[in-house]
């Protein structure tokens, strides 16, 4: 905090001791650096978010609509009948503390509120109060609060103080899913209009033109263009995808920051490159043109209205399967929700890869394969040529991110395919990587730069094993598969762990990837000088020589 | 008459006071820092060991401990300069007034006092204290050279972000830019040959 948040009258009485008071009677401090700023009112208006009204979060008064105690009561009470989990959430914690020092916004932070056994008593409290006949009674004593404006102020300050990253969830013994509680909690203060702009900006253009970023059809078939260029730079070889093209076997889509942000672009440059060589029968779509979903951080009805689009274009243009790129919660929301909105599509197949044949099982319900468990298919199989003294110049670790590892499982297929890619692979320590894997930080929403300080604090324990094989390793490179990672790390390791750069799996697999044809390569896709070159040799080698 | 322990602590000057009482020390300097904190997180930042799943407490301690060995060695302004990042890296990002963020330093000299302070007294050490302050002040000013990096490499962190955004952007825009360039250079080069031919012709 670089501002003087507290001026002291009389300089020999400076108390640096924190304040100890209990944390119902301790108000939110809602500081510059640590929230993002609201949404503007035609953004809110575009997604028919209720409530649209000017408001800025370190005011005092929020402009709350009059009515705004009766909205939020109404609220909670149709979630608790909607969703048993909300429901039982509130109810089962024992404050065991397991939970507590868990939270990488809490060992970033320090503040008691961070914890999420509190961050989740925010609200309990105020559940308390309203539903229950102890909490009516008894009050205070019975962990129950008053729902005031400081409540909502609160609320909505601590619940974009979490990413929904669920790690909390893994040790806790009664499996409470802080996410979700979370998710609620930004509902209800999404109902009085209390909505982030890095969220609801988004999420307008996504409704209106079918990315985060809104991309127009144009656009994104001249920025892929762009890349081609780039690929027949460094190849020599011209590939020709095709949009929005009917009857071709596979649909692939990815979060739209592949195709515009830093260094996703070249993770995208390594998708087409790859498909290119498999000869693959695909499509990419201008429509459907994102495979993230900030809706998600809206709402559930949010995120169910801004993927309806993807099903949708998969029934017009006539695809088996869909092909995801390396995305984080666009994976949790297909294999996780995708059944509760939609159930099975009847309009498409069970995917299989027609390179291998191999059925993807886990798949066969929402006809969805991530990239990571496709190309990993492919190099078992002995199907790519690689040369992975291309990558030679890189020390890799593995950044396990939140939705495809904890969410979906998704451990091995990155790690072997990355190992067949890399001479050089280092894991971070066991407690910071897999299902204990900690977040990058900003996910969930707010990567924006308007609260840097709460990113860099979040994302602290991460930096923090990260630098660990930097130091010991001389690791510079931190490789991920999801897009709020690769945009949102780099800023990290840049104030952590200067010298290390983040890379997507496919920017990686495409530099090591030998294609029919091609020019001798002299840089990787970056523009970087390749490192002295060694023999190539095929896929399928199982373990790295430095693991 | 004189006890031991005190015609022994005679004999000694400060660096050998501070070495022998450097645990302690240490432990009173670490809860100044901790102290800054609300309770339950001075507890745990102090209690967890594991050095992943307590990264500030173990980076605070392990720094501190290091400087303190330094101070009472050469005090060599890049190593305290290295060390001290490791502590403020984390301070000037949370929730602190950059007064706050610091005021550790400072209490050092306070903790000296309260573990030494007689001792010192009774050896005559007060030359040798002041020494010692001096040093601890001029890490204070080191502090602030350190704190003010941390700072701008947020807003420098911030300006990259968002240049990143953009840069394909940019690029893009440079290279049709260029092309045009090109395009129209090439015409001129055309017109300007076909001028000549037309003379030529004419001759």
């Amino acid at each position: 905090m670089g501002k003087f948040i507290k001026k002291p009258n009389d300089l020999m009485q400076i108390d640096y001791k924190s304040p100890q008071t209990d944390w119902m009677d301790t108000p939110a401090d809602i500081r510059e650096h640590m929230y993002l700023h609201p949404t503007k009112a035609k953004e809110l208006g575009a997604v028919d978010f209720p409530n649209i009204h000017e408001w800025k979060p370190a005011d005092k008064n929020w402009n709350l609509p009059e009515n705004w105690k009766e909205i939020v009561l109404n609220g909670i009470k149709e979630r608790l009948q909607k969703y048993r989990s909300f429901h039982v959430f509130m109810d089962i914690c024992v404050r065991c503390g397991a939970c507590a020092d868990k939270c990488h916004f809490y060992l970033g932070t320090g503040d008691p509120k961070n914890m999420p056994v509190l961050r989740a008593e925010l609200l309990r409290s105020v559940y308390r109060k309203y539903f229950t006949t102890g909490g009516k009674i008894f009050g205070k004593a019975a962990g129950a609060r008053e729902l005031t404006d400081d409540v909502i102020r609160e609320l909505w300050f601590y619940y974009y103080q979490c990413t929904e990253c669920r790690r909390c969830s893994v040790f806790c013994p009664y499996g409470i899913d802080q996410a979700e509680i979370t998710i609620i909690g930004r509902e209800l203060t999404n109902l009085l209009g209390l909505q982030p702009g890095w969220i609801g900006g988004p999420v307008a253009n996504c409704f209106m033109k079918g990315n985060h970023l809104g991309l127009e059809p144009h656009t994104i078939k001249s920025n892929i263009e762009f890349m081609l260029d780039d690929i027949e730079t460094i190849t020599g070889i011209k590939i020709e995808p095709t949009f929005n093209r009917k009857g071709a076997e596979i649909l692939f889509i990815t979060p739209s920051g592949d195709l515009f942000g830093m260094p996703g672009v070249y993770t995208a440059m390594g998708y087409l490159m790859l498909f290119h060589e498999l000869g693959l029968d695909y499509t990419w779509s201008t429509y459907a043109s994102e495979g993230g979903n900030f809706g998600f951080f809206t709402s559930n009805e949010m995120a169910k209205r801004l993927y309806s689009k993807i099903y949708s274009e998969a029934k017009r243009l006539g695809v088996k399967w869909i092909l995801g790129g390396e995305c984080g919660h666009m994976w949790r929301l297909w294999h996780q929700y995708q059944n509760t909105w939609w159930g099975p599509p009847d309009f498409m197949e069970a995917p299989v890869s027609p390179i291998t044949g191999t059925r993807f099982e886990h798949a066969s319900s929402a006809k969805v394969v991530h990239i990571a468990e496709f190309t990993a298919d492919l190099i078992k199989h002995g199907r790519l040529k690689l040369d992975p003294s291309r990558n030679d110049h890189l020390k890799v670790t593995w950044h396990d991110s939140c939705n495809t590892s904890r969410g979906m499982g998704i451990f091995e297929e990155p790690r072997y395919a990355l190992k067949n890619v890399c001479n050089h692979f280092y894991e971070m320590p066991e407690n910071t990587i897999r299902e204990k894997t900690f977040c990058c930080g900003s996910g969930s929403g707010i990567n924006a730069s308007e609260n840097m300080e709460l990113r860099m604090r979040g994302g602290l324990p991460r930096a923090n094993a990260v630098k660990h094989v930097h130091d010991i390793h001389g690791v510079n490179t931190l490789a991920n598969m999801c897009a709020i990672d690769r945009a949102s790390l780099q800023p990290l390791v840049d104030y952590w762990v200067p010298g290390v750069q983040v890379a997507g799996l496919h920017e990686l697999v495409a530099n090591a990837l030998v294609m029919k044809g091609e020019k001798e390569r002299t840089t990787d896709l970056r523009g970087e000088p390749l490192p002295q070159k060694s023999a190539q040799k095929s896929g399928g080698k199982e373990d790295a020589k430095d693991v | 008459m004189p006890i031991r322990g005190e015609i022994l602590h005679k004999n000694m000057n400060l660096i050998e006071l501070l070495l022998e009482k450097k645990q302690t020390i240490l432990k009173k300097w670490f809860d100044a820092i901790l102290n800054t904190y609300p309770d339950d997180t001075a507890k745990f930042l102090k209690k967890q060991k594991d050095l992943f799943a307590n990264p500030v407490g173990n980076a605070f301690y392990n720094s501190m401990q290091a400087i303190l060995d330094e101070l009472l060695n050469k005090a060599n302004r890049d190593k305290l300069s290295l060390l001290l990042n490791d502590i403020i890296k984390i301070r000037a990002i949370q929730d602190f007034a950059p007064s706050q963020s610091l005021a550790f330093i400072p209490a050092l000299k306070r903790v000296v006092r309260e573990e030494l302070g007689e001792k010192i007294r009774a050896a005559e050490l007060s030359g040798e204290l002041s020494a010692f302050d001096h040093k601890v002040d001029n890490l204070l000013l080191l502090s602030f050279d350190v704190y003010m990096n941390c700072r701008e490499k947020i807003y420098e962190i911030k300006a990259n972000e968002l240049r990143n955004m953009t840069s394909k952007l940019i690029e893009r825009a440079n290279r049709i830019f260029d092309k045009h360039a090109q395009k129209s250079e090439l015409e001129e080069i055309l017109s300007e040959s076909n001028k000549l031919n037309k003379k030529e012709v004419s001759r």
